[in-house]
């Protein structure tokens, strides 16, 4: 079970259902569940992209790309049939917001697919959730069964002549698979391998059909800006950032949890205020802002504002909304393995450069922690880094190479810290930080 | 199809695929969850299991090993009864997850990856499983355990061996 928390400081507009028995329907209907659809049905294709440019939503997956931009891309006239995928697949590291929209409020994703079909004109909708999702699975095919039984989904849908169903999806443990094509891929019964674009999936995605796939959080925002409108959705975020979205804090900080923040709410407010600061008197090393593909702020660098275009401008990426907080216990060489590790973990294998840069990445990472790099091994590292971004298909090399390249600029003083022999300086600190915790 | 197949499945689990085959436009799309759901019920993809979900979906036994061996969900050997799964990345390891691992290792006597000798636990490290505002985080099969310590993930394995 996914625990709540609440700040003060929270507009809670995604979240407004979440902890009121809203997974079940009638509950959600009282709430003012699937009205925001009916809404829909009647503005047609035009007017819901209208609503959503309006809103300037942006992708809470990471890329932030405009989704009402993103929809408007679909062709009217397709021989193939259109499809609409919900990317339930969270697995970046230091994110876990889909997780509670899942528990708490399902129809809302259900909704927000919905609509995404009325503006492209499709008539299936897929729920991919990842594969230790199992017990969110369940909850989003009984909110799905309970929506048929209604007339929500099926022939007719609402009393209207629009088809619509919606089939709830099981992944079974891969990061890759959150890359919208290697998405694809994988419902498709197949290895989670990127695909080379153009085409891309608004062209020729699932099935070969024109497709909308946006991350989970994105349509479960839908809804509620037809419930509030477009424009006074956009009011809430910042320009060309609107709305909230689900920061998930976690790692050292004293509150961890997953609030609902207007976008651009400030970071250093975040840690410190919504957090509740560093744990024990400790203090800031360091911020991971969007998920561990992002690189690392300093805490001279985290009195922004959090959208896309600030963190960006700071020279990081606002990401999957992870905020992950370390003191000054941690080892930022362990912490740079530990990174590594993972994406060398979950690299597909088809691009060299991701393939090969990760495993030795990790493998350099690991020798210069455990005391026997030399040097040049830290120049390695970063040139390694540098010599993967933007030589993949997908970004998973980016991703992996990206905040290797921050750690190694901006902590590489640690690095040398390790060199020669010398044990990890900062594992007594760490093992005293955990203590008293 | 189910009625041609001589099936190692329970009635449940094979009414459950002829289900889902007819949800997809594609019948192969239903070839990872059938996956999931055999591995669920007879613990392990076994060759019998492979063989089955191939003839089932209408692809070959080498198309079903593929998809297999890419998803770290799936195993093609036996876990123990409870999978203790703990995850060491990033925010759990801020957290003490490697600390909590090296816990389960002593108190299952088992290392990573491996079945205690009653068949009652394995144990994996994971990647990210997405309770890193909990942290640090296990799933025991697909069930989460959160916020946990030395102390409560010993009531958690005493309350799983208790339940046998």
């Amino acid at each position: 079970m996914a625990y709540l928390v609440s700040h003060p400081d929270e507009v809670k507009v995604i979240s407004f259902r979440f902890g009121k028995g809203a997974s079940d329907i009638d509950k959600y209907l009282e709430l003012d569940g699937y009205t925001a659809v009916r809404k829909a049905i009647t503005l047609g294709p035009e007017g819901i992209i209208a609503e959503m440019k309006a809103s300037n939503l942006r992708g809470r997956g990471g890329a932030g790309f405009p989704t009402g931009m993103k929809w408007s891309f679909v062709p009217k006239q397709s021989a193939k049939p259109k499809y609409v995928l919900v990317n339930g697949d969270e697995s970046e590291p230091g994110t876990c917001k889909d997780r509670l929209i899942f528990e708490y409020d399902p129809h809302s994703v259900i909704e927000g697919v919905i609509i995404a079909g009325l503006a492209i004109g499709s008539k299936m909708g897929f729920i991919y959730l990842r594969g230790e999702y199992r017990y969110l699975l369940k909850i989003m095919e009984k909110a799905i069964d309970d929506a048929y039984a209604k007339g929500f989904l099926g022939k007719g849908i609402f009393g209207s002549n629009v088809d619509f169903d919606v089939v709830s999806h099981t992944g079974a443990g891969a990061y890759e698979v959150g890359e919208e094509s290697a998405l694809m891929e994988s419902l498709e019964g197949k290895r989670g391998i990127p695909r080379i674009r153009p085409p891309f999936p608004a062209v020729v995605g699932l099935y070969g059909g024109p497709t909308v796939i946006n991350n989970a959080e994105t349509l479960a925002t839908v809804p509620h800006i037809f419930r509030i409108g477009g424009a006074e959705y956009a009011k809430i975020g910042t320009e060309r950032n609107g709305g909230t979205r689900l920061f998930c804090l976690s790692g050292d900080v004293a509150k961890p949890g997953v609030y609902e923040l207007p976008m651009g709410y400030n970071l250093k407010k975040m840690i410190y205020e919504v957090g509740g600061g560093i744990n024990d008197g400790r203090s800031l090393k360091a911020v991971v802002p969007g998920g561990s593909s992002t690189p690392v702020l300093l805490p001279n660098e985290i009195d922004i504002g959090m959208d896309f275009d600030q963190v960006g401008k700071a020279g990081s990426m606002l990401g999957s909304g992870g905020v992950v907080v370390l003191d000054d216990s941690v080892c930022m060489v362990e912490f740079a393995l530990r990174t590594m590790k993972f994406y060398q973990h979950e690299s597909c294998g088809w691009c060299i450069p991701c393939r090969e840069g990760t495993d030795w990445l990790k493998k350099t990472l690991t020798r210069v922690h455990a005391g026997g790099g030399v040097a040049k091994d830290i120049d390695n590292i970063r040139y390694l880094a540098q010599n993967m971004l933007g030589r993949t298909f997908c970004p998973l090399g980016d991703a992996a190479a990206m905040p290797t390249i921050a750690f190694v600029d901006k902590f590489r003083k640690e690095f040398e810290d390790h060199l020669d022999g010398k044990p990890c300086p900062y594992a007594h600190q760490r093992e005293a930080a955990l203590a008293s915790v | 199809m189910s009625t041609q197949i001589n099936t190692i499945f329970s009635p449940a689990l094979a009414a459950r695929f002829d289900r889902l085959v007819t949800l997809y436009p594609l019948r192969r799309s239903a070839l990872i969850p059938m996956l999931l759901y055999a591995q669920d019920e007879v613990g392990y993809l076994s060759d019998q299991v492979v063989s089955e979900v191939a003839a089932r979906i209408g692809v070959t036994e080498l198309d079903v090993r593929d998809v297999i061996t890419y998803y770290s969900l799936m195993r093609t050997v036996p876990a123990g009864k409870y999978h203790v799964q703990v995850c060491t990345n990033i925010s759990c390891m801020l957290r003490g997850g490697n600390e909590l691992l090296a816990h389960c290792k002593k108190r299952l006597g088992i290392g990573n990856k491996e079945t205690t000798p009653d068949k009652l636990f394995s144990l994996e490290e994971v990647e990210c499983i997405g309770a890193c505002s909990w942290a640090p985080a296990v799933q025991v099969n697909y069930d989460f355990h959160e916020n946990l310590t030395a102390e409560s993930m010993d009531q958690i394995l005493d309350d799983y061996r208790s339940r046998t």
